[in-house]
């Protein structure tokens, strides 16, 4: 345009007032981009996402991977809508599998089975639904523990860690309703369980089961209700949620694990135009490919070999899927005495803290964690380097212990597989796993503070005495000697780069006339759980003792590696 | 000054400088001796940078992926058309497998796989590779900013008259306060009848058959048990006849048969330890309710030998000789048992039902 009217003067006027002029070197902006940015100014917000740098690691992506399946999840998931019936309504099976013609069956069962038999490809979209919702929830829970060892839900991330576990808990619960929904013998059975938990709250047991099952275990209402939620509510809100977890993604700018170059203050890695576009839309193809290889031979929830679900009868070997497998051993290594009666009513406490109160009351405490260290660290900075766990010992070991608790739960969901493949008494297994309950998690804390300190000392070690190349020198005077190589400044770094907090002191009980302060108290309780965080420490060499090392012998090292 | 204007690198500074009593603070770090971040090390060029021809067989090696995709996807296609239903075949280490499934399967995964390999092969090969630096900035507003954003709230909160107009603000916090009170009742209200005492009731209860004793009916076939037909050491699962009502209006049967189901084991009369478990049965025949105690599964695993009853879902163990008490797992209370006698035809009849709830535990059973 500015060509146009070049000569005319007034247009100095209006100079400033927009920018027509392309440069001469890039390409206008045409086409349906042109047309879209004329309606929208998206150009602007395009080019800065296409320059965003994101660093590498493999352990990035997990997160991936719990993105993918869980669209891969949606998108079979729809396809299943088209010809599944979310209904209770008894009908008789005429379809093309031979052994349940006939039998009376629900009608979500009988789409289930015609999904399986009678729609082409029908089988495959099922099984890739299912085994890209166990990825799903494999995927998050890794991720998680990824982002909690290297301490990534530090400042300014706390919100997207908060948002994290929300997600991991709707994927275990949107999990569960669509296990239930198929209405096999073995789904039925884990309604029906859940039917005794929910009768196990005290007092509103009954009438909450009563509004759940609208009326009596099994009626007609739960299929339809459990498919409602689980095509309807709970993806709704794993969309939202999700979204705003990549949002805070892209406005925090991903964390990166410590390196030469790295620093707090950058981002160092690949841009998203072209790299990253490439590696993580080519990594969707992948775990999609891998997902629908899996679902081509391995055979996921085999609905047919269970029959309609029916109350009488039960499958030897009941199992839920593996993500309420936790849930499950926990009610199995309950004792029974814990029930008992007052006045007439029933505490059912041998059922309804491992199942009504155990989800809640597990997803809090994770949901809390970064709470509790930043008020322990008293550290209000921001980090976006990662942590080495080993550089972390006491995070670290707390999460080795939670891992150890929710493993002993896990495989007592599997204590009657176990004594059967591997002939032992499922009464011993239960009682070890009782205790392991208990013996367990602290023995797993002590072990793996004891592992990271020892692996931070030979941090210390390599970083002071070179690496050990496994060459010996014998001197003129007979002595042998193994040569050590120095490392060179950039593999150094990652080795003496962090930091190792002190536990924080408590200045004065009382302040200057003797009185206590009213403080202290929940201080006191601070500088208790700092020093049991921070108590045992191994600091990064120093430039100095480097120094000192190369010079002579290092006697002063015993000081640094000493704890207080 | 701001907690993140201090360096990366540095020590924990105290928590409050001047820590007053009862306040907690680290030490005063002194600013230590450390190593400085040596920066990005040299950036070592790929093959397919230096070499033409590393990058044209990388080149090469892309296009035939992306070539071997667009064939599995032809397989699918023609898969789809071509195998029938019921072909099935043998898969190594795998079994008797669908052919259908497995080729639409395979096709399909392959022809994702090949396309995202071929991809991140091409970035890993032919994309740049050189790592780029973004700087980070606080997440923080600036101070100005967050005193601005304060000013316009309070701003508008006054030109809304809400600090002047009291009423206002308490009468509009009543209102939303109360307003999601009918969508609750609404739903909360219309889920479900109230349980009433049916918890506490079976179709095994006299009045379902005009008080007259129900007789015992094989499951599913339901057909009537003679005291002969149950000899020593077999089970029958078992359903009252009152169950055939259901069957035949096609209606409730679950919701019946979820609290009515029974297990009817022959026992040596010597072996039942307690006199009311006896008494309960006919010549060492008794029954129990099927449903565990602890959840609600069936408590279908009968140990001949040991005369226990195992509960698959949870292991609760039920001793039958002495009267179905628990003598390992979760559950508490042992299996009810149901009162039998035989009727003038000779076969096996319950005349009361059950005198307590069956099932899970809840609040009011009492």
């Amino acid at each position: 345009m500015s060509t146009a009217y070049e000569s005319r003067p007034a247009d100095a006027l209006r100079a400033g007032d927009r920018e027509d002029t392309a440069t001469s070197s890039t390409k206008p902006l045409g086409g349906i981009a042109g047309w879209l940015d004329d309606r929208t100014g998206g150009a602007k917000g395009v080019s800065v996402l296409m320059k965003k740098v994101f660093p590498d690691h493999w352990s990035f992506m997990l997160g991936e991977i719990a993105m993918y399946s869980m669209i891969v999840a949606l998108l079979t998931g729809v396809f299943l809508t088209f010809w599944f019936v979310p209904s209770a309504t008894p009908v008789v099976y005429d379809g093309s599998y031979v052994p349940l013609q006939g039998v009376t069956m629900s009608d979500a069962y009988r789409s289930s089975l015609d999904i399986s038999f009678d729609i082409r490809g029908g089988l495959l979209i099922r099984q890739i639904h299912h085994w890209s919702a166990l990825i799903f929830v494999v995927a998050v829970f890794v991720h998680m523990v990824r982002v909690f060892f290297t301490g990534a839900f530090r400042k300014p991330r706390e919100i997207n860690w908060v948002l994290g576990t929300i997600l991991s808990l709707l994927a275990a619960i949107e999990g569960f309703a669509g296990y239930s929904l198929p209405d096999d013998l073995l789904s039925g059975t884990g309604i029906r369980a859940m039917n005794g938990f929910i009768q196990s709250a005290p007092v509103v047991g009954s009438y909450l089961t009563y509004f759940i099952f609208g009326g009596a275990f099994p009626g007609e209402s739960i299929i339809p209700r459990l498919y409602s939620i689980h095509v309807l509510l709970i993806p709704a809100l794993l969309i939202a949620i999700f979204t705003a977890h990549i949002l805070l993604v892209f406005l925090h700018k991903h964390t990166q694990y410590p390196g030469p170059g790295r620093t707090n203050k950058n981002v160092v890695g690949y841009p998203f135009m072209p790299v990253y576009i490439a590696k993580a839309g080519g990594f969707f193809f992948i775990v999609f490919g891998v997902i629908a290889l899996i679902s081509a031979i391995v055979t996921i929830n085999p609905i047919w070999a269970y029959g309609p679900y029916d109350p009488s009868p039960v499958t030897a070997g009941s199992q839920p899927d593996w993500y309420m497998g936790f849930a499950d051993g926990a009610l199995r290594l309950m004792p029974g005495w814990l029930e008992f009666e007052t006045l007439g009513f029933t505490w059912s406490m041998n059922i309804f803290p491992a199942s009504l109160l155990l989800l809640p009351a597990m997803w809090t405490i994770i949901g809390v964690y970064p709470f509790i260290e930043a008020w322990v660290t008293g550290d209000k900075r921001e980090h976006h380097l990662l942590d080495r766990p080993r550089n972390a010992p006491t995070r670290t070991a707390i999460g080795v212990a939670g891992i150890v608790l929710y493993l002993t739960l896990f495989f007592a969901a599997g204590n009657d597989l176990m004594a059967i493949k591997l002939g032992l008494s499922i009464n011993d297994i239960t009682r070890f796993l009782q205790v392991m309950f208990f013996v367990g998690p602290p023995v797993a804390f002590w072990i793996t503070k004891r592992i990271c300190l020892s692996l931070q000392r030979a941090d210390r070690e390599k970083v002071l005495h070179g690496r050990e190349t496994g060459k010996i020198w014998r001197h003129p005077d007979g002595q042998f000697e193994e040569i050590h190589e120095p490392l060179n400044a950039y593999d150094r770094w990652k080795l003496v780069q962090h930091e190792t907090p002190e536990p924080l002191q408590l200045s004065a009980e009382v302040d200057e006339n003797g009185v206590a302060s009213p403080l202290a108290r929940k201080q006191k309780a601070r500088a208790r759980l700092s020093r049991f965080y921070f108590r045992d420490r191994v600091a990064p060499p120093s430039p100095q003792e480097l120094e000192a090392a190369h010079h002579g012998h290092a006697e002063d090292e015993h000081k640094a590696i000493s704890s207080p | 000054m701001n907690a993140n204007d201090r360096p990366a690198g540095e020590e924990l500074q105290p928590v409050s400088p001047a820590a007053e009593a009862g306040q907690v603070a680290t030490h005063t770090a002194v600013v230590a001796d450390r190593f400085e971040n040596p920066g990005l090390p040299p950036h070592v060029h790929r093959a397919s940078d230096t070499d033409p021809r590393a990058a044209k067989r990388a080149e090469r090696q892309v296009a035939t992926m992306f070539g071997l995709s667009m064939l599995a996807t032809l397989v699918f296609l023609v898969g789809y058309f071509a195998i029938p239903d019921d072909a099935t075949f043998f898969f190594p280490g795998i079994g008797q497998v669908s052919a259908l499934n497995v080729a639409l399967g395979l096709s399909l995964g392959f022809s994702l796989l090949l396309i995202g390999l071929g991809v991140v092969h091409w970035a890993k090969t032919l994309m740049p590779d050189e790592e780029v630096v973004e700087e980070r900035h606080e997440m923080r507003s600036t101070d100005a900013d967050r005193g601005a954003a304060v000013q316009v709230v309070a701003d508008g909160g006054t030109a809304a008259h809400l600090d002047r107009r009291p009423l206002l603000k308490y009468s509009l916090g009543g209102a939303l306060g109360l307003f999601a009170l009918p969508f609750v009742l609404q739903v909360a209200g219309s889920l479900g009848p109230l349980p009433k005492d049916e918890l506490s009731r079976t179709i095994w209860d006299p009045e379902e058959n005009d008080s007259k004793p129900i007789r015992l009916m094989r499951d599913p076939e339901m057909t009537p048990i003679k005291l002969e037909d149950v000899t020593l050491g077999s089970v029958f699962h078992v359903m009252p006849e009152t169950l055939q009502h259901y069957i035949d209006q096609n209606h409730g049967v679950l919701e019946a048969k979820s609290k009515a189901a029974v297990i009817l084991i022959r026992l040596d009369p010597d072996k039942i330890k307690v006199q009311k478990a006896k008494d309960w049965g006919v010549d060492g025949v008794v029954a129990y309710s099927k449903i565990c105690t602890h959840v609600g599964c069936a408590v279908g695993l009968y140990e001949q030998q040991t005369h226990h009853l195992l509960c698959p879902c949870h292991q609760s163990t039920f001793d039958l000789t002495d009267d179905c008490n628990v003598i390992f797992g979760p559950a508490k209370r042992p299996l009810p048992q149901l009162k039998i006698t035989v009727d003038d035809a000779g076969y096996l009849v319950a005349p009361e039902g059950f005198n307590e709830a069956v099932g899970p535990s809840f609040w009011e059973r009492g």
